[in-house]
C-alpha cells in the first residue's frame, strides 16, 4: 500500500479530531465513549501498523514503505522505516491501546486526556518515520506540548514545576539541533535524511575560540544534536528533568515517557549521529563511553536511597538508558543490537513497572515505599508480576532485559574494557535496588492497617498486564525476533560508519584525540 | 508622465481622499454618532484595498522620478498591513462602542496612519520616506492618546510623542548627513555612493543615526524604553493596532532603507543590525518573564519578535529579506489573534488586562483556552505551529550568511521567551480555581478573528497558505544582486 504510513500516523490524530468536534458533555456516558473511542483508535492502528510489520524486508536494508510529496520551503513530506525505526514503531503502537486502558479510572477532562495521548501517539510516530530533517524536527518537537499538559493538568502536587522543567530542559537542547540541522541544510543543500546520511560533512580540524575541534565541523553538528538526545535520552548529568517528570506525570503519561520518549534519544543518535557525523562521533565516542558507565553506576546508587517508587524506577530508565547510550558508542555490532534491544526490551519492562506502581497507587494514593509492606499476603498475582518484571529490570536471563545488558556489555568489552569494569558494576547495583524496592513493598508481615483490606489486581489490569508480560518472555527466549529485523540495517550502518572512518584522512589525528 | 505617476500611487490617493471624506462628513453630520458606521465602512475600504493591491500587477514600477517605487515587496508588506488595520478596525469597534469611546477620529486616524505606512514602504526617497513616517507617526500619537479622560493613555501619548519626535530627529540628523555626503536623497544615488562595498565614514555616520532612528520605529532594543509603557497605556485595540501594523510598515522600511540605498554596504550596517537583533531577543525574553500585564507582556513579546525578524534581515541578503517578511507577516497574525482575545477579556464589564485572570479559563472556556493554547505556543515557536517556520526561516538566512553565533543565541533567546507562554499556558490549564476569572463574552468578531488565526496557526504547516512563494517574489524585486 502506497499510503500505509500515513494511515498508521494519523488515524490517531483523526480520531483526536472526531472527540475534540463531535463528543460534548462531561457525563459518564461522554467520558466512556472518549475512552472507547480512544482505545478502538489505538488497537486499529496496532492492527495496521501489523501489516507493516509483516510487509517489511528484513534482508533490504534501504528504506521501505517510502512517501515523498513537496512541502513548503523546499522542503519535502518524506516518510519511511527501515530496520531500525520499524520495531520502535511497533513498540508505540503496541503499548498505546494498553496505555488507554490503563487510564480507565481517569475521571477528570476525560476527553482532553484522550485527546492528548491520540495527538502524541501521532506525533511519537511521526518522529520514527519522518525521512524529512526537519519534518523530524517538528514532531520531535511537537510531542513537547502534549506531554507538557499531561503533566500539568493530570498530573501530582509539583507537577508545574515538573512540567516547566521538562519543557523548556528538552527545548533548549532541541533548539540547538534545530540550529545543526539549518546549517546541515546550508551545507548539503537538502534536508533530505537518506541523501544526507550519504553525504560527507567537512571534518577538517579548525578553532573555535582559540580551541582547536578536532574533527571540526562533525564534531560541532554531533555535539548539537547530542545536546537534544541526550536530554532525551537522558544522560547523566541532564537527567534531572527525568525524575520530576516521571513523579509527577500520571500513571499513563508516566508509562509513555518511559516507554517511548525516552527511545526518541536513542534512536536519534542511530539515524543521525553515526551515519552524519562518524568522524565526530569517533572524536566523541570516548567520552559518551564513559558518561555512559557514570550514568549506569550514578543512577543506580541514586535509585537505591529513594523513597518513592515512582522516581526509583525512573532512576533505573537513567540506569538503563546508560546501556543504551553505551552499546551504541561502540559502533560494533553486538553493541548496536544490544542497544536497540535494550531499548525494545525496556520500553516492555519500564512500562510495566510503572503499571505496577499505578495499581497499588490507584488502590492507596501514595507511592511511599514506606507505605507499603507485605503486600504478596494478599496480592499473590500482583506479586507475581511485579517480581517478574524487577527481575526483568534485573537483567534475569530468560527476561528481556537480560539481552540488551550482555549484548551492550559484551560490546564494550571488545572496545574498552575499563569502561566494561564500571559498566558492569551496575548490574549487581541494579539487582540490589531492584531486589530491595520489592522486598520492602511486597513481601514480609502485612502490618499497616491501611492495607488489610487492599484488593488484588481485577480483570483490566490482569488484561493489561498479559501482552506485556508475554512479550518480555518472548523475547528474553527468542531474542532473534528482534535481532533478525534489526541485524541487516545495523550491519550496514557499522559498514557506512567505518567506511567514512577509513576515508577520513587525518586518522592518525584521530587516533590520538581518541586515547585522552 | 504626471497621469502614470499618478495611477501608480492611486490606492494611496483612494484611501487619501476617503480619509478626508470621511472626516469631513463625520463633522458636518453626527460627529460621534456616525463613528460605528465609519469605522464599519473604512475596515472595509482598508480590506477592499488591500484585495485590490493583491489583484494588480507584479512589476516594479517607480513614480516621481524615483521618489515612489511600487514593487513586489512593496505590495507584500501593503496587503499584509492593510489587513492588519482593516481585522483591527473590526475588532475595536464593539470594544470602544461598548464603553461609549468610540469616537469618529478613531477610524479616520488609523486610515491616515495607514497611508502613512504604506508611503514609507514605498518610498524611494528619504523626503518621501520621511514625509511618510512623519504622517503615520502623527496619526499614531494622537491614537495612543485617544481617550483624553483617562490619564495612562495621554500619559502613553505624551511618552509616545516625546520618544517619537527624539528618535525623528535622529532619524532626519542622519539623512541630512547622508544627503551631504553621497549629495542626494534619492536611494539610487546614495547606492551609487558606496563602490567598493563600504560607504565613506561621513556616510556612514549618516546611516548610523538613520539606524537609531529606525530601530525606533521597530522597538529594538536601544530604542525600545516607549514600548511596554505605550502598550500597556493606550487602549487596547490601539495597542493591538501598535503591536501590527506600524511594525510591519516599520520593518519593511527598515528593510528598503537599508537594501535600496545602503545595499552596496552591506558589511558596514550589517553588524549594527544583528547587535540590535540580539539584544532585542535577550531583552524581549528575559524583561517579558516579570510581566503580569498582558499588554506589557505582550510588548516585550513584540520587543523579541522584531529582535528575531531583524536576524532575518542582519543577513544581508535576499533570503533574509524573505524570512523576514515571512516571520513578520506570522507575527502579524499570531499578534491579531492574540489581542482578539485580550479585548475580550473583562470581568463585570471591566476590561482587565492581568494574566492572573486567566486561571482554569480552560474549564469555563475550553474552546477559546485552546484557541490561546494554539497561538501561545506559535509565538513560542514551538513546532508544528506555523510560529516555528518564521523562526526557522530567519534562522536559515542567518546559517546561510555566516551568522552562525547569532543563530545559536537566537535559538537560546527563544527558549528562555518560551517561558513567558508557557506561563499563560499554565494559568489557563493548571492554575487555580480560587482566582477571580474573566467573565465577559467575545463578540462574534473577536471569536471569528481568534479562531481563523488559531486555525492558520495550524493548518499552516501544510504549506503556510504559499506565503513563502509571495515572500520569495517580494524580496528578489528589493534586493538587488
Amino acid at each position: 500500500m502506497q499510503n500505509l504510513i500515513s494511515i498508521i500516523i494519523f488515524l490517531p490524530l483523526i480520531a483526536a479530531l472526531i472527540l475534540a468536534l463531535f463528543l460534548r458533555g462531561e457525563d459518564e456516558a461522554a467520558q466512556r465513549n472518549a475512552k472507547w473511542l480512544a482505545l478502538i483508535a489505538t488497537t486499529a492502528t496496532l492492527f495496521i501498523s501489523l501489516f507493516l510489520l509483516f510487509g517489511f524486508d528484513a534482508s533490504n536494508t534501504d528504506f521501505q514503505f517510502v512517501e515523498d510529496r513537496e512541502w513548503l520551503l523546499g522542503m519535502k513530506y518524506k516518510m519511511g522505516v527501515d530496520g531500525i525505526s520499524i520495531l520502535f514503531v511497533m513498540l508505540t503502537t503496541f503499548l498505546m491501546p494498553l496505555t488507554i486502558a490503563a487510564c480507565w479510572n481517569v475521571t477528570d477532562r476525560v476527553k482532553e486526556y484522550m485527546i492528548a495521548f491520540l495527538v502524541l501517539e501521532t506525533l511519537m510516530l511521526g518522529v520514527f518515520t519522518a525521512l524529512d530533517l526537519v519534518l523530524f524536527y517538528l514532531f520531535f518537537e511537537a510531542g513537547l506540548i502534549p506531554m507538557f499538559l499531561i503533566i500539568g493538568i493530570w498530573g501530582g502536587k509539583e507537577r508545574i514545576y515538573a512540567a516547566f522543567k521538562f519543557f523548556l530542559y528538552t527545548f533548549l537542547g532541541s533548539l540547538l539541533m534545530l540550529v545543526a540541522m539549518i546549517a546541515m541544510y546550508v551545507d548539503a543543500g537538502t534536508t533530505d535524511i537518506p541523501t544526507l546520511m550519504n553525504h560527507t560533512f567537512a571534518a577538517e580540524s579548525f578553532p573555535v575560540l582559540g580551541i582547536q575541534v578536532v574533527g571540526g565541523m562533525q564534531t560541532l553538528l554531533f555535539l548539537a544534536f547530542f545536546a537534544s538526545f541526550a536530554v532525551k535520552m537522558p544522560m547523566w548529568p541532564v537527567h534531572t528533568w527525568l525524575p520530576d517528570a516521571h513523579v509527577q506525570a500520571p500513571t499513563a503519561g508516566s508509562v509513555i515517557l518511559a516507554a517511548v520518549l525516552l527511545k526518541m534519544g536513542g534512536y536519534g543518535f542511530l539515524r543521525f549521529s553515526l551515519p552524519m557525523f562518524p568522524i565526530g562521533s569517533e572524536v566523541m565516542s570516548t567520552f559518551v563511553l564513559w558518561i555512559s558507565a557514570i550514568a549506569i553506576v550514578y543512577a543506580s546508587l541514586v535509585a537505591m536511597a529513594q523513597e518513592d517508587m515512582k522516581k526509583l524506577i525512573a532512576y533505573s530508565s537513567v540506569a538503563h538508558m546508560g546501556y543504551v547510550t553505551m552499546g551504541i558508542f561502540t559502533v560494533n555490532q553486538q553493541g548496536l543490537d544490544g542497544a536497540i534491544f535494550q531499548m525494545i526490551s525496556h520500553g516492555f519492562v519500564s512500562a510495566a513497572l510503572f503499571l505496577v506502581v499505578g495499581v497499588v497507587y490507584d488502590r492507596m494514593h501514595t507511592r511511599d515505599i514506606a507505605a507499603y509492606g507485605g503486600l504478596a499476603v494478599r496480592m499473590p498475582v500482583y506479586a507475581l508480576i511485579f517480581m517478574l518484571f524487577t527481575m526483568a529490570n534485573v537483567g534475569l536471563p530468560g527476561t528481556s532485559g537480560f539481552v540488551g545488558e550482555f549484548l551492550t556489555l559484551m560490546a564494550i568489552f571488545q572496545v574498552n574494557t575499563w569502561v566494561a569494569l564500571v559498566a558492569t558494576s551496575g548490574v549487581i547495583f541494579s539487582a540490589c535496588y531492584g531486589l530491595w524496592l520489592y522486598r520492602r513493598v511486597m513481601l514480609g508481615q502485612l502490618i499497616k492497617e491501611s492495607l488489610k483490606s487492599i484488593k488484588d489486581m481485577d480483570k483490566r489490569e490482569k488484561a493489561i498486564f498479559a501482552p506485556l508480560v508475554a512479550m518480555t518472555l518472548l523475547l528474553g527466549v527468542y531474542p532473534a525476533l528482534v535481532t533478525d529485523i534489526i541485524g541487516p540495517s545495523v550491519e550496514a550502518l557499522i559498514g557506512h560508519y567505518e567506511v567514512a572512518l577509513n576515508d577520513y584522512a587525518p586518522a592518525a589525528e584521530l587516533a590520538s584525540a581518541g586515547d585522552h | 508622465m504626471t497621469s502614470s505617476d499618478l495611477a501608480i500611487i492611486l490606492p494611496e490617493i483612494f484611501l487619501a481622499l476617503y480619509a478626508m471624506v470621511a472626516l469631513l462628513v463625520a463633522v458636518w453630520t453626527g460627529k460621534d454618532k456616525v463613528a460605528s458606521l465609519l469605522t464599519w465602512i473604512s475596515a472595509a475600504v482598508l480590506i477592499a484595498t488591500a484585495l485590490w493591491i493583491m489583484l494588480s500587477g507584479g512589476e516594479t514600477r517607480v513614480a516621481f522620478s524615483g521618489m515612489f517605487v511600487d514593487d513586489q515587496f512593496a505590495r507584500f508588506a501593503k496587503v499584509t498591513l492593510l489587513m492588519a488595520s482593516g481585522i483591527v478596525l473590526l475588532l475595536s469597534e464593539g470594544f470602544f462602542a461598548r464603553r461609549d469611546a468610540l469616537v469618529f477620529e478613531f477610524p479616520v486616524l488609523i486610515v491616515l496612519s495607514t497611508i502613512g505606512m504604506m508611503v514609507m514602504i514605498s518610498a524611494g526617497d528619504l523626503i518621501a520616506l520621511y514625509m511618510g513616517l512623519e504622517l503615520q507617526s502623527l496619526s499614531l500619537y494622537v491614537l495612543a492618546s485617544i481617550r483624553r479622560d483617562s490619564l495612562r493613555s495621554t500619559e502613553a501619548g505624551l511618552k509616545y510623542f516625546i520618544l517619537g519626535a527624539l528618535s525623528s530627529g535622529l532619524l532626519l540628523y542622519g539623512a541630512s548627513l547622508t544627503y551631504g555626503y553621497a549629495g542626494s536623497t534619492n536611494f539610487g544615488e546614495i547606492f551609487a555612493a558606496a563602490t567598493d562595498g563600504h560607504v565613506g565614514f561621513g556616510l556612514l555616520l549618516g546611516l548610523t543615526f538613520m539606524i537609531s532612528g529606525l530601530a525606533f520605529k521597530v522597538s529594538a532594543v536601544p530604542f525600545h524604553m516607549w514600548t511596554p509603557d505605550v502598550y500597556e497605556g493606550a487602549p487596547t485595540p490601539i495597542t493591538a493596532f501598535f503591536a501590527s501594523a506600524p511594525k510591519m510598515a516599520a520593518m519593511a522600511m527598515f528593510a528598503r532603507a537599508m537594501h535600496d540605498a545602503f545595499g552596496n554596504a552591506v558589511a558596514d550596517w550589517q553588524q549594527i543590525v544583528a547587535l540590535m537583533a540580539l539584544l532585542s531577543m535577550y531583552l524581549g525574553a528575559v524583561a517579558g518573564i516579570g510581566q503580569r500585564d498582558i499588554k506589557r507582556l505582550m510588548a516585550y513579546s513584540s520587543i523579541s519578535h522584531m529582535g528575531f525578524a531583524l536576524v532575518g534581515l542582519a543577513a544581508g541578503t535576499e533570503q533574509g529579506v524573505t524570512s523576514m517578511l515571512i516571520y513578520m507577516a506570522i507575527y502579524v497574525t499570531m499578534n491579531i489573534g492574540t489581542f482578539a482575545f485580550i479585548l475580550s477579556m473583562e470581568r463585570e464589564g471591566q476590561h482587565i488586562t492581568s494574566i492572573d485572570s486567566l486561571n482554569m479559563l480552560s474549564k469555563k472556556e475550553p474552546v477559546k483556552a485552546l484557541a490561546m493554547l494554539i497561538l501561545l505556543f506559535s509565538l513560542a515557536g514551538v513546532p508544528p505551529l506555523v510560529g516555528f517556520f518564521g523562526k526557522f526561516a530567519v534562522l536559515m538566512a542567518a546559517l546561510d550568511a555566516g551568522l552562525v553565533w547569532l543563530a545559536v543565541l537566537g535559538a537560546i533567546a527563544s527558549v528562555i521567551s518560551a517561558f513567558y507562554y508557557l506561563r499563560i499556558v499554565y494559568y489557563m490549564y493548571f492554575g487555580s480555581d480560587q482566582v477571580e476569572q474573566i467573565d465577559g463574552t467575545m463578540s462574534p468578531i473577536q471569536w471569528t478573528v481568534l479562531m481563523a488565526s488559531a486555525a492558520i496557526m495550524v493548518l499552516g504547516v501544510i504549506n503556510l497558505f504559499g506565503v513563502d512563494g509571495f515572500a520569495a517574489n517580494a524580496a528578489a524585486s528589493l534586493v538587488i544582486n
